[in-house]
């Protein structure tokens, strides 16, 4: 069983991120770059699901620029076994996302896709969903438990009040919450190694997707600051405050 | 212009969210129906009918709609599309897995978490994790919008909509099939629609402290009960009490945070809240920036304190 892992290069989880002066997008500029932490998971799970023999190939690709190879590498450090990139500095939005990787669905046939539940980015949590529309195939997200057999999944989701658990048949598109599995750290070896796996370098035209977005960024702002107030001394001062507050 | 609201329900009754989805539903301009997609859900129907401004209610029931399973709902949908020039949906856990899947069948990009509405189309909406607010403008001919619902005041009662009741639309035996769920039943306040919040971190060290601690505190106050990232992920709390980025946004009164630093993440699932009590140990704690009113004190004796000064 072939898998595929979309992976997406983000800002890193850890940097606070700055919106520019003139209002049209964030500072990228000498920020540090990472995959995002979903995705890391998805790839997790794909590796563990080829090391218990499940799964046969894993395919990790990306869509951004050049420099979104690195985060295939990771992938490939992971365990992935080739990568592709999608090249493009454009901002592809989620329609457009998932309209790339039917295309490359259709050349490579996974049986199985797995990918972040969102990205960290543009917070959107739509291109799983958006896939597995396109394709026609049943949809499992927010996974937090998976278990794959020949030609059905077993997954539970996490949803509002609890958790819901699904069997979906393959090919299908499965999205990974926090929960799913702890990511691994690529060894030194693997890190070496994955420098020898293949990344095949693609364009969006190359799948005959236009990535103009029909969504126009009319401009990004500062959310309101909140500042912060006073501390108190004890519970029965804080009792007092928050009663005047009128919020007890 | 009409608009298709997809309502928020547990089949049994209605959600809190639904007026609140309404409520931006409305800033659009133009009809509004409200479409109830599950099973025996003919109260929360009856329900949504009561609500103010809505035209008619539309009800679809299967066994895949009462799960809210995405494939069934997405068909449904769908085939009411042509009649609508929007369709607004709850950015909840089913609204956020259902959402995408129509937007796509429809060819149309998704407006993700929109907490305003400016025109019919253009929206606000915050990205990373809400550290920065995007004001996009939509060409799509239709618009599929998800509603961060704690960014609207719910509107009132009053109306008298009728209630249609509709076939739903795919296939039986589709290829995603329900095998169970686990939901806690909880006397407590839904958390994200909750007056005051009760939050615990991962200080709390264990998920027995976090029920000794936490959950008096919030009962005492009628309060619903939440956790950070690393509490749930530590297993001291319940993943659906998860407040933060990748958890639930929630705005309450008052929201009390105990035992939790503040990481961005989580700030962002709650800094809107009205008023925000931190009790921290480590006064550099993050948690304390966005807070109104800090306690520096090791919550094993400001909680105990906090609840005699309560009464």
């Amino acid at each position: 069983m072939k898998v595929l892992v979309p992976v997406k290069r983000v800002i890193d989880y850890n940097v606070k991120v700055r919106v520019k002066p003139d209002q049209t997008g964030v500072d990228l500029a000498n920020v540090k770059m990472s995959m995002n932490p979903f995705d890391e998971i998805a790839t997790e799970e794909a590796v563990r699901l080829k090391e218990k023999g499940v799964a046969t190939e894993v395919i990790a690709v990306s869509i951004g620029p050049a420099q979104a190879q690195e985060t295939i590498r990771t992938a490939l450090a992971m365990g992935a076994d080739r990568g592709i990139l999608i090249q493009t500095d454009v901002d592809v939005d989620p329609l457009n996302v998932a309209k790339l990787l039917k295309a490359v669905i259709a050349e490579e046939s996974p049986n199985l896709v797995v990918m972040g539940k969102q990205a960290i980015d543009g917070d959107n949590n739509a291109v799983g969903q958006m896939l597995a529309a396109l394709l026609d195939w049943p949809q499992a997200t927010f996974a937090s438990k998976v278990e794959v057999s020949a030609d059905k999944a077993s997954v539970t989701r996490e949803i509002d009040g609890g958790l819901q658990t699904l069997e979906v048949s393959l090919p299908a598109v499965i999205t990974a919450d926090l929960r799913l599995n702890e990511p691994r750290y690529a060894s030194l070896p693997n890190i070496m190694k994955a420098k020898k796996k293949e990344i095949a370098m693609k364009t969006p035209a190359d799948y005959g997707v236009d990535v103009a977005s029909k969504l126009k960024v009319l401009k990004v702002t500062e959310p309101p600051k909140r500042s912060a107030g006073i501390k108190v001394e004890n519970a029965a001062e804080l009792v007092t405050k928050l009663k005047s507050e009128g919020v007890l | 212009m009409a608009v298709l609201v997809i309502a928020d329900h547990t089949n049994a009754a209605l959600g809190e969210a639904t007026a609140k989805v309404l409520a931006a539903a409305s800033k659009l301009g133009g009809d509004v129906d409200i479409l109830v997609a599950g099973q025996g859900a003919k109260a929360a129907a009856d329900a949504a009918a009561k609500l103010a401004g809505v035209r008619k209610v539309l009800l679809a029931e299967s066994d895949a709609l009462g799960h809210q399973l995405a494939e069934a709902v997405t068909d449904t949908v769908v085939a009411l599309a042509s009649g609508y020039d929007a369709i607004v949906i709850p950015a909840t856990s089913a609204g956020k897995n259902f959402a995408p899947r129509i937007a796509a069948k429809l060819d149309v990009n998704q407006i993700t978490d929109v907490i305003e509405v400016v025109s019919a189309d253009t929206f606000v909406r915050p990205i990373y994790a809400g550290n920065a607010l995007e004001t996009v403008q939509s060409s799509d001919a239709k618009k599929v919008i998800t509603v961060r619902t704690t960014a609207f005041k719910a509107g009132g009662e009053g109306g008298s909509a009728s209630v249609e009741t509709i076939a739903p639309a795919g296939a039986a035996g589709r290829e995603a099939a329900f095998v169970s769920e686990e939901v806690v039943k909880s006397d407590r306040p839904e958390l994200v629609g909750a007056k005051i919040v009760v939050s615990g971190g991962r200080a709390m060290g264990s998920a027995d402290e976090f029920h000794k601690v936490i959950e008096p505190l919030a009962d005492k106050l009628g309060a619903a009960v939440g956790a950070s990232r690393a509490a749930v992920d530590a297993g001291y709390a319940p993943n659906d009490y998860q407040v933060g980025q990748t958890g639930k946004v929630v705005a309450p009164d008052l929201y009390i945070a105990v035992g939790i630093s503040g990481a961005i993440q989580h700030l962002a699932g709650m800094k809107d809240s009205k008023v925000i009590v931190a009790i921290n140990k480590d006064a550099d704690a993050p948690i304390f920036q966005v807070a109104d009113y800090g306690i520096v004190g090791d919550y094993k004796t400001v909680v105990p304190e906090l609840m005699s000064a309560l009464g």
